[in-house]
């Protein structure tokens, strides 16, 4: 069998990472019952609550994308050349991704809707911060290119920002 | 006349626009010609837009200071009539591009695969796609207190990752668009001079406060419409 071309590698990569994150992180609201919720509720407060969540979602997808990585280059061929540096956006891209689907399942649940709606919301907001991870990792496929720090700094403060906003908008999600 | 001289402004301000904006001496730079006067036009309709949708994040904000129902109603109607100055962007825009990036030795459309790639366009779209999510959000709920809390929630959090994203980002990949190494429009060396920004700068006034007199009627409407469902 051929392999495919780094760049379709790259793609094809991190759009099975985006709908893994869609899948997992999915499940952390959706699947909770209402008496789970109102047990929680009553333990603790919303941004402990919700700084948790964030929290073993990045875990979990940390470990998915660990995985997926494995699984991709056991199929489909190692074209990586430096791949330490592209663990490491894996695993900043995960991290990413976990963090804005973990608040936008939080949205989805309280509108007592399925994973549909989760993904309606979310694409759109996650395009941008895909495109940049993808054209990041490009780099680490080519051996004389460097990958901009300023970028990933920018993504670094893009995943604080949203914890900031989730721990400041959960509680208006949270009373009901 | 109460409080209506801003009505009155937008109206002198696009008559201005109209008339300066077709008749003013404008730079004959190579690839755009005299189809540079659309600067007007396209790049006005993306800053009423972007304020639009500034002043109905505000609005969230605000209904969730308050949780006044009147707020929740702000932030929709601006950002509907955000929606609307984008696509009419995305028009000027289209018209404007195949003047100037079209390929002249074919039809139009052929080039169209080549011009929908520009990162700057798919930014545009994407801040359409949220916000038509976000209508899409508000449309799913049956409650109102709940649609009003949870779209608010939405309009923050979106605005918040997707501005910076749609900043930054078209500034980082590469693009036919103007404005790459700076300020797209207000690139006062390169770009536009001091001519066109006599023109430039009401032009975004007047089309905004045009916008911003739309959704105001707008508002009153759906407020009258609120007082009849509920006595």
């Amino acid at each position: 069998m051929d392999e495919p071309e780094s760049k379709v590698w790259n793609g094809l990569f991190w759009v099975i990472q985006l709908f893994i994150c869609i899948n997992a992180v999915a499940k952390s609201f959706l699947q909770e019952s209402k008496g789970r919720m109102l047990y929680f509720y009553s333990i603790a407060s919303p941004a402990d609550f919700v700084l948790a969540k964030l929290l073993f979602n990045s875990l979990l997808m940390l470990l998915m994308s660990l995985l997926s990585l494995l699984l991709f280059i056991l199929f489909l061929g190692n074209p990586l050349q430096k791949a330490g540096q592209f663990v490491g956006l894996v695993l900043l891209g995960g991290w990413s991704l976990s963090l804005v689907f973990t608040f936008l399942a939080a949205i989805a649940a309280k509108a007592q809707q399925n994973a549909a709606i989760m993904a309606v919301l979310g694409f759109p907001i996650i395009i941008p911060q895909l495109l940049l991870l993808m054209k990041l990792s490009s780099a680490a496929f080519a051996p004389l290119l460097i990958i901009p720090l300023n970028t990933v700094l920018l993504l670094i403060a893009l995943d604080v920002m949203v914890v900031l906003l989730a721990v400041i908008l959960f509680p208006f999600l949270w009373k009901d | 006349m109460y409080k209506s001289w801003w009505k009155i402004a937008s109206i002198i301000l696009l008559l201005y626009t109209f008339t300066a904006g077709f008749l003013l001496e404008v730079p004959r730079l190579p690839p755009l010609q005299e189809t540079i006067r659309n600067l007007y036009f396209h790049v006005c309709m993306w800053f009423a837009m972007m304020i639009l949708f500034t002043i109905s994040v505000v609005n969230a904000v605000r209904y969730l200071r308050t949780f006044n129902q009147k707020y929740d109603i702000y932030a929709r109607q601006y950002a509907v009539m955000a929606i609307v100055l984008g696509l009419l962007g995305y028009i000027t825009g289209a018209i404007w591009a195949s003047y100037t990036w079209a390929d002249p030795n074919k039809p139009v459309m052929n080039s169209f695969s080549s011009i929908a790639r520009d990162p700057k366009l798919i930014g545009a779209a994407i801040a359409l796609l949220v916000y038509f999510a976000y209508l899409i959000l508000r449309d799913s709920i049956q409650d109102m207190d709940k649609k009003a809390r949870i779209s608010a929630v939405y309009n923050i959090f979106a605005y918040a990752i997707l501005f910076p994203a749609i900043w930054i980002l078209p500034r980082i990949l590469p693009s036919l668009h103007p404005g790459n190494d700076g300020n797209p429009a207000l690139d006062v060396k390169n770009d536009i001079s001091g001519n066109m920004r006599m023109v430039f700068y009401p032009a975004v006034i007047g089309w905004t406060l045009l916008a911003v007199w739309i959704t105001t009627l707008k508002i009153r409407l759906s407020l009258l419409k609120e007082k009849k469902m509920m006595s």
